[in-house]
């Protein structure tokens, strides 16, 4: 089990492109879809909470993870997974790093990737917005996050916290 | 040398919150701090940080640990920034687990996920207006889109799929 879940994360450390949004679509087709480790559900409850925990996100989800399967230990193996893609291509890569920046292939490929990772995101988003928002007061809160998000560029800790608290008024009994 | 930049690194997992790029102003920080590495430098290591695999925050700190000193401190460095996020999710974790059916928790996640979701597509806009910059790179997305929704194989294969796709047609 614990070697099975540092390898999971050893693959989605090693097919992260970007922040920790772009994990989500790995997230989900590894640990709900093939392991069925998870619920679609709880990853958005942990990638819910860290985001607005101190920490990399996708490190804060990898530890998460590894704790509802198995432990502490789980979280040690999992969090160990998702570092250790970044610690073997940098560090084997550091010393002749220009060469790879410079390198149009790379660029052409990661032109590419990138394309495929926007693709994988919005895929996801539809997923959740399925699943996850289901009623008017729902609706508001996305409209609201996703304005206050564009126009004021604000910090994503407040934008939840935000919501939790407007959430919590609105749903009091 | 080595507590030093353990120390740095760790409060930079203890205070950074949020994405990969919320590192940067920290690593600014100690750049004028220490002689580790200069502000130019940086700029490189965020290029390499952002065109890696893996997580962008933890590229960055094996990369600047790398700088500072060496493989171990690349090691040092990462061990750094993921040790409070180890502390402190399993903390929550742990009173997750006796109230995550709770009344409260529900509410909590009912208004939480909706705003989530609305970052997702904040974050996922903002890359896409630097990539989906011409018609190709736009129809490209599209029938991607079409074959990740449709035919349902694992993220890793469209990603290398990209990649290839990204050479052959020099995107």
């Amino acid at each position: 089990m614990l070697f099975d879940l540092f390898w999971s994360f050893f693959k989605v450390g090693l097919f992260t492109f970007g922040g920790g949004y772009a994990m989500i679509p790995l997230l989900q087709a590894e640990l709900v879809e093939r392991k069925k480790w998870l619920e679609e559900k709880e990853i958005m409850d942990y990638y819910s909470i860290g985001q607005c925990t101190p920490g990399i996100i996708a490190v804060n989800v990898s530890t998460f993870t590894g704790y509802k399967l198995a432990g502490i230990k789980g979280a040690v193996f999992a969090t160990l997974g998702i570092v250790t893609p970044s610690i073997i291509i940098i560090l084997s890569i550091a010393k002749t790093i220009n060469l790879f920046i410079d390198n149009t292939y790379m660029e052409h490929a990661f032109n590419g990737i990138r394309i495929v990772v926007i693709a994988l995101i919005f895929d996801v988003i539809i997923k959740m917005w399925q699943k996850n928002i289901k009623t008017k007061i729902q609706m508001l809160i996305f409209i609201i996050s996703l304005l206050i998000a564009l126009w004021f560029s604000a910090s994503p800790v407040w934008v939840v916290i935000g919501a939790a608290f407007v959430g919590l008024l609105l749903t009091r009994k | 040398m080595m507590s030093a930049l353990f120390l740095e690194f760790f409060k930079i997992g203890l205070f950074a919150l949020g994405g990969g790029m919320v590192t940067v102003p920290f690593l600014f920080e100690l750049s004028d701090k220490y002689s580790w590495f200069s502000s130019q430098e940086l700029v490189d290591m965020i290029a390499i940080a952002e065109s890696s695999p893996g997580p962008i925050g933890v590229n960055m700190a094996t990369y600047a640990g790398f700088k500072t000193s060496g493989i171990l401190g690349g090691l040092v460095a990462t061990f750094g920034l993921v040790l409070p996020s180890l502390i402190i999710i399993i903390l929550i974790a742990k009173v997750l687990e006796k109230y995550k059916d709770s009344d409260f928790f529900k509410r909590l996640m009912y208004a939480i996920h909706p705003a989530v979701i609305a970052l997702i597509l904040n974050a996922g806009t903002e890359i896409g207006k630097l990539v989906l910059i011409n018609t190709w790179a736009i129809s490209i997305c599209i029938l991607f889109w079409g074959a990740i929704h449709f035919i349902k194989l694992h993220p890793i294969l469209y990603i290398i799929l990209g990649g290839i796709i990204g050479i052959a047609l020099k995107l």
